[in-house]
């Protein structure tokens, strides 16, 4: 059911694209570097034990990897699990998957 | 350039919002049946909401211009209250045959419970029994691949269900290849946080093309922003994407989708319609 056209690809050139692209990028690569600066001032132990940053820290690897990044992010964001909860344990997400829960585990 | 928002939670919203919509070349929205941030008390409680949505807020938003339409259903964050749901969708049907209603939504999941399945089975069958227009929640965040599997595998097992008649929305790019696969119409919410980007957005129309694609700002009582689809026809210009890729994507697409219902008509939808 996929269109069979050729999807329109970007028209931009790689230099067009760091030039128009990049400091946007390099204030949120900042912006990163000082969220998890401000945290280890905070507590320095506590990236460790919280599930978000423990992917958070592996999103943070997958970048240096080419090739998928975003892809590769979202799914280790994701619950990867196809089995409905048994019941409402809250109305809002969360942002990150924790692996550590029961239904993780079954 | 004239742009149709499908996804627009407009009671949540301003006039000054319908003012910059309009300024920007917003000529439709339609309304999606939301959660209020804080759960109703009764069926009698939504049915009052059904009335604003399908009365008052018509009327604002001609104030400016702009076309209303809207969706009805319980929302996914209320939907795992069952007695709730039952009693909203035996209400649901007699405001079906009202002029801008176009179809039932937004349906679906949200933290995925047993509750809200049957839920959202039980909105599929409503919509199919009364040849609705459907369009899909999927759920935010983590949920998001989990919820997005879950409502594909109900629509597929439903009977009588048209592919081409339902639009899964709040697709990422995690989500959207499975959506389309299976003749679905996908729709890119583009938020500033929580879902997907404008910047984004263009990238999955590079990577898969427009066919089957609509965007829309979603204009929540969260952060939001009622201006995201003009913000993604900049982007487009950006990357010197072509003004006629630009206007089948914020315009002819939500028009081809939207015209299945008979109710929908919108100044320059005939003549886009007839494009390709």
């Amino acid at each position: 059911m996929m269109a069979n056209t050729k999807p329109p690809t970007c028209p931009l050139s790689g230099a067009e694209v760091v030039d128009e692209y990049f400091i946007e990028n390099r204030t949120r690569l900042l912006e990163i570097a000082a969220f998890m600066d401000r945290l280890d001032r905070v507590d320095t132990e506590h990236a460790a034990r919280d599930f978000r940053m423990q992917v958070f820290a592996e999103a943070v690897e997958a970048l240096a990897v080419p090739g998928d990044r975003l892809m590769r992010i979202q799914m280790l964001l994701s619950d990867p699990t196809v089995t409905p909860l048994e019941r409402l344990d809250r109305k809002s997400a969360l942002g990150a998957f924790d692996r550590g829960t029961k239904e993780a585990r079954s | 350039m004239k742009y149709i928002d499908h996804h627009a939670h407009m009671v949540s919203r301003t006039t000054d919002d319908y003012q910059h919509m309009a300024l920007t070349g917003c000529v439709a929205v339609t309304e999606p049946a939301f959660w209020a941030g804080w759960d109703r008390s009764g069926g009698d409680s939504v049915e009052d909401y059904f009335r604003q949505l399908t009365e008052f807020e018509p009327r604002r938003a001609a104030q400016f211009g702009i076309q209303h339409y809207t969706w009805l259903a319980v929302n996914p964050k209320e939907s795992d209250d069952r007695e709730l749901s039952r009693d909203v969708l035996k209400r649901i049907p007699k405001f079906l045959d009202r002029p801008t209603v176009l179809g039932i939504g937004e349906i679906g999941l949200n933290r995925v419970t047993r509750n809200e399945i049957d839920t959202y089975r039980e909105q599929v069958e409503l919509a199919i029994a009364h040849r609705q227009l459907i369009l899909i929640h999927t759920p935010h965040l983590e949920d998001k691949l989990k919820g997005s599997r879950i409502s594909i595998d109900v629509l597929t097992r439903a009977r009588g269900i048209e592919p081409q008649r339902v639009l899964v929305d709040h697709a990422e790019e995690h989500t959207i290849e499975m959506i389309l696969e299976n003749g679905y119409w996908a729709g890119l919410t583009l938020y500033p946080q929580t879902k997907i980007s404008p910047q984004r957005a263009v990238d999955v129309i590079e990577k898969y093309g427009p066919e089957r694609i609509c965007v829309a700002g979603a204009c929540d009582w969260g952060p939001s922003d009622p201006i995201a689809v003009p913000r993604f026809a900049m982007e487009m210009r950006r990357r010197h994407h072509p003004e006629s890729l630009i206007e089948q994507v914020i315009f002819e697409n939500p028009v081809r989708f939207l015209s299945q219902s008979p109710k929908f008509k919108v100044t320059g939808a005939a003549e886009a319609a007839r494009v390709g």
